[in-house]
């Protein structure tokens, strides 16, 4: 199946990096799980514990 | 036909954005911009901040310290419960637990006080009514917020957050007088 | 030998595993809803309070079931249906792992089981928040673990089966957007259940006396991480189901597949912080940390909503002009099938999303704004506009498209099925923007008592604030009655309707395959990439009508965003 002389250009160029990321889901896991995880979560709860005891 | 297919092209990145699409996206980013700014600008220039002083407490170090202001600027009691009159520009404290607000206090319109907030057992919601100002309030943090009461009259502090069977039964007073 | 059905209806596929994995999530997903709706009723009836039906601890009894039996059991089993669809049907494949999917399925039903035993039994009336130092029996929290581990798994089948696709090559290209959007809610329900697990497993070992303290506010933020996250996998979930509704109705291609796709990754990125909205009156976090969260980071989440508030109705009307509904601007949309409820389902979640739950959303998350929102009767009321009128009547829609073609059932009263999502929306919609002006009068929300019947110190809420309430349970009773009609529609086909495949028998209903005859083993054919398009001309205006909807959705919004800052400005001064 040598169809790909047809249509040179479509298979040949390479896939942006952004559809690339946009296509790989454990990638996208990676970074969905990692951002609230330190915004949300560890920045969360170092305000927390670093709260002062009362006088 | 297609949101369920693969996309017609291979290399979809690259196919050209809509004018329309274009054009609300620049507008909705602005918009986003505003909520934004919105809130810094607000700690800046607007009123009505929480400040984020808050302590670790243990509920009977908080409740010494609501025992001591009762001790020293009690002047009445309604349906059993310590009314007080601290001096304007002090520190006053006002406690939850199952189910009241106590004490009540008493304050001078116009003036300023450092109010501190916390919880004897478990969570509970204030919200002081008809203003309606809410603050979440919970056990082991002592919240302090500096407020300026600007209308005299009788406010109810309804208990917000959930608190066991007697949540309805949990209303305080607060009264704020010329 | 992976057995594959197609159906003659809509020449989809059916991976057989796959196909009872979707049937019975779907349908206890549907038991939950009947359940958590004659709770509502009961809810409702209790904060009219005119009527006041229950006593207390029934109250918040049932409050927390209804919490938890809608918001948690209904939604995240229909989700695992939905996963199923979006990963083996929509790309031919073969689930992967059907063992495990069943291991999804048996610890979901056991957990759900488990909790609500314990909430009938009494002891656990802790709200689902269950927020610390309140306690709930040990096996309240342990059912809510092993129905997360289960859902856990359903996202690993759900990403192993996009996996199977991929070596398997059983669609060229890049996935469908619809199956992108379920992407998208996975990745969040792995967020989600994560900080589930670290903050329910040492609450459940408290429970049972190995842990002597847990910190209330560090439950809170953590516990956050579960509760609101898990309505972000709603909305991702929700928004793939109207891509996939305006494909399947009209026949429509999304405006731009990098837009939308663009649209989800800001979901990912950015959507789960709004955790934060619920702590923003908490002692001891500062503003800096409230106001990153609570904006999604600048409110990037907020712009992809509004991305999707515009590419999916825009799809719809570019698809419709196509045909020729060209005259003015709302041909398209005037003309539109109103009376199938798989359309008028989709667009009445899409409108109240948008106007009521996107708009009160934003408003109440502004840092300084939920001052004077937080914990009253607004918040239900914005979240019912979300997860309600949302997502609820989106999976409703998609519902009745799956009917015949998964149960091969034809749909019985079909007249009742035509009102039912007006009935069902125009209900909730009047409890919602009744509660809402209610929050706006300070009436708190899980309170049973308005009147303070028994306290010692009174307080009187405005009688505007009864009246509003009155109307607005009124509404819920209509909107129950709506929730009725879809189950009674639904089920009832289930049981009676004409049957389409000569064995769709009673069994068939509920999660068994249909007879041996209508499954091979021949491979399904590979799913094409979608027809190329003529090429559009990017300059034009192709969808101007829906850009007017849009530009009203954003005057709504600016106008009620700043009344509300007007509201704040006139209460006390505190810093
Ligand atoms: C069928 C019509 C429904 C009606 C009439 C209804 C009505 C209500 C009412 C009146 C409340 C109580 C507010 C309060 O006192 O705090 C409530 C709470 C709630 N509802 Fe619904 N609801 C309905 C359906 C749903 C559905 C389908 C969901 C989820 C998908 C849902 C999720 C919730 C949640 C999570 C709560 C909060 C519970 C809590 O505070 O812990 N409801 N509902
Ligand atoms: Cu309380
Ligand atoms: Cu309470």
């Amino acid at each position: 199946m040598n169809e790909t002389t047809n249509q040179p250009d479509e298979k040949k160029e390479r896939i942006p990096a952004m559809q690339s990321l946009l296509d790989n889901p454990f990638l996208l896991l990676f970074i969905g799980v990692a951002m609230p995880t330190v915004f949300y979560l560890m920045w969360g709860i170092m305000e927390i514990v670093t709260i002062p005891v009362a006088p | 036909m297609t949101s369920f297919m693969p996309p017609a092209d291979r290399i979809w990145w690259k196919v050209p954005v809509g004018r329309q699409e274009i054009i609300w996206i620049a507008i909705a980013l602005v918009w986003c911009l505003i909520l934004f700014f919105m809130m810094p600008y607000w700690h800046i220039y607007g009123k009505q901040n929480l400040s984020n002083e808050a302590y670790q407490t243990t509920p009977a170090k908080f409740g010494a310290k609501v025992q001591a202001m009762i001790d020293q600027y009690k002047v009445g009691e309604e349906a059993g419960i310590p009314i007080v009159k601290p001096p304007a520009g002090s520190d006053v404290y006002l406690l939850g637990r199952l189910w009241q607000w106590y004490p009540i206090l008493d304050l001078e319109k116009d003036k300023t006080y450092r109010l501190h907030l916390s919880s004897m057992d478990w969570q509970h919601g204030f919200s002081l009514q008809p203003i309606n100002i809410n603050i979440q309030v919970v056990p082991g943090y002592e919240m302090v917020i500096t407020v300026t009461p600007d209308q005299a009259g009788e406010y109810g502090i309804v208990c917000n957050e959930y608190c066991g069977i007697g949540h309805h039964t949990m209303v305080g007073k607060l009264y704020v007088k010329e | 030998m992976a057995q594959f059905r197609t159906c003659p209806d809509t020449g989809l596929y059916f991976h057989k595993s796959a196909e009872s994995l979707i049937k019975a999530n779907a349908v206890v997903g549907a038991v939950f809803l009947l359940v958590a709706g004659i709770l509502a009723l009961l809810v409702t009836l209790t904060r009219w309070q005119a009527i006041h039906l229950l006593p207390a601890d029934q109250f918040y009894m049932a409050l927390t079931a209804h919490g938890i039996d809608a918001l948690i059991f209904w939604i995240i089993f229909f989700e695992m249906a939905v996963l199923y669809v979006a990963s083996s049907v929509l790309l031919r494949c073969r689930l992967a792992t059907p063992y495990w999917g069943w291991v999804q399925f048996a610890l979901m039903m056991v957990g759900s089981v488990m909790t609500n035993v314990a909430i009938f039994q009494g002891g656990s009336s802790v709200m689902m928040t269950s927020y610390v130092p309140m306690q709930a029996a040990p096996h309240f929290y342990l059912g809510l673990i092993l129905f997360a581990v289960g859902a856990l798994i359903g996202c690993f089948v759900f990403f192993g089966t996009l996996v199977v696709a991929k070596d398997e090559k059983t669609y060229e290209g890049s996935v469908p957007l619809v199956t992108f959007g379920a992407i998208t809610a996975a990745i969040i329900a792995v967020f989600t259940i994560a900080s589930g697990a670290i903050i329910l497993v040492p609450t459940f070992l408290w429970s049972i006396g190995y842990i002597s303290h847990i910190d209330a506010e560090m439950y809170r933020i953590i516990w956050w991480g579960l509760g609101h996250s898990s309505q972000q996998i709603n909305v991702a979930a929700h928004v793939s189901i109207w891509y996939l509704i305006a494909g399947l109705v009209f026949g429509a291609r999304p405006m731009s597949e990098k837009v939308s796709r663009a649209a989800f990754l800001l979901y990912i990125f950015f959507l789960q912080l709004a955790s934060a909205h619920h702590i923003l009156v908490d002692p001891g976090v500062s503003s800096e940390w409230k106001v990153f969260n609570t904006s999604y980071a600048m409110y990037l989440a907020v712009l992809a909503s509004m991305i999707h508030g515009l590419t999916v109705p825009g799809s719809i009307e570019v698809a419709q002009r196509a045909k020729g509904l060209t005259n003015g601007m709302f041909e398209w949309l005037r003309k539109a099938p109103w009376d199938n409820p798989v359309f008028s389902g989709m667009f009445i979640s899409l409108i109240t999303f948008g106007f009521i739950g996107g708009i009160t959303g934003v408003v109440m998350g502004t840092e300084q704004i939920n001052l004077i929102i937080h914990n009253t009767i607004y918040v239900p009321a914005h979240f019912h506009a979300t997860v309600v009128t949302g997502t609820t009547l989106a999976f409703m829609a998609i519902t009745y498209f799956l009917i015949p073609v998964l149960f091969r059932r034809q749909m019985i009263l079909p007249g009742l099925a035509k009102i039912q999502p007006y009935l069902f929306g125009g209900g909730m919609s009047i409890l919602i923007l009744f509660m809402l002006g209610a929050g706006t009068m300070g009436v708190s929300r899980r309170h049973w008592d308005m009147d303070f019947t028994g306290a010692a110190l009174g307080f009187d809420y405005p009688g505007i604030a009864y009246t509003m309430m009155g109307i607005g349970a009124f509404g819920g009773v209509i909107g129950v009655l709506g929730g009725a009609a879809f189950l009674l529609v639904t089920v009832g086909s289930l049981l009676f309707g004409k049957k389409l495949e000569p064995s769709a028998g009673l069994l068939q209903s509920f999660g068994v395959p249909l007879a041996a005859s209508c499954y091979s083993s021949t491979k399904p054919e590979i799913l094409p990439m979608a027809p190329p398009l003529e090429h559009h001309d990017t300059t034009s205006f192709e969808a101007p009508g829906t850009f007017v909807l849009a530009l009203l959705l954003l005057v709504s919004f600016v106008v009620y965003y700043f009344i509300n800052w007007k509201y704040l400005a006139s209460v006390w001064p505190l810093s």
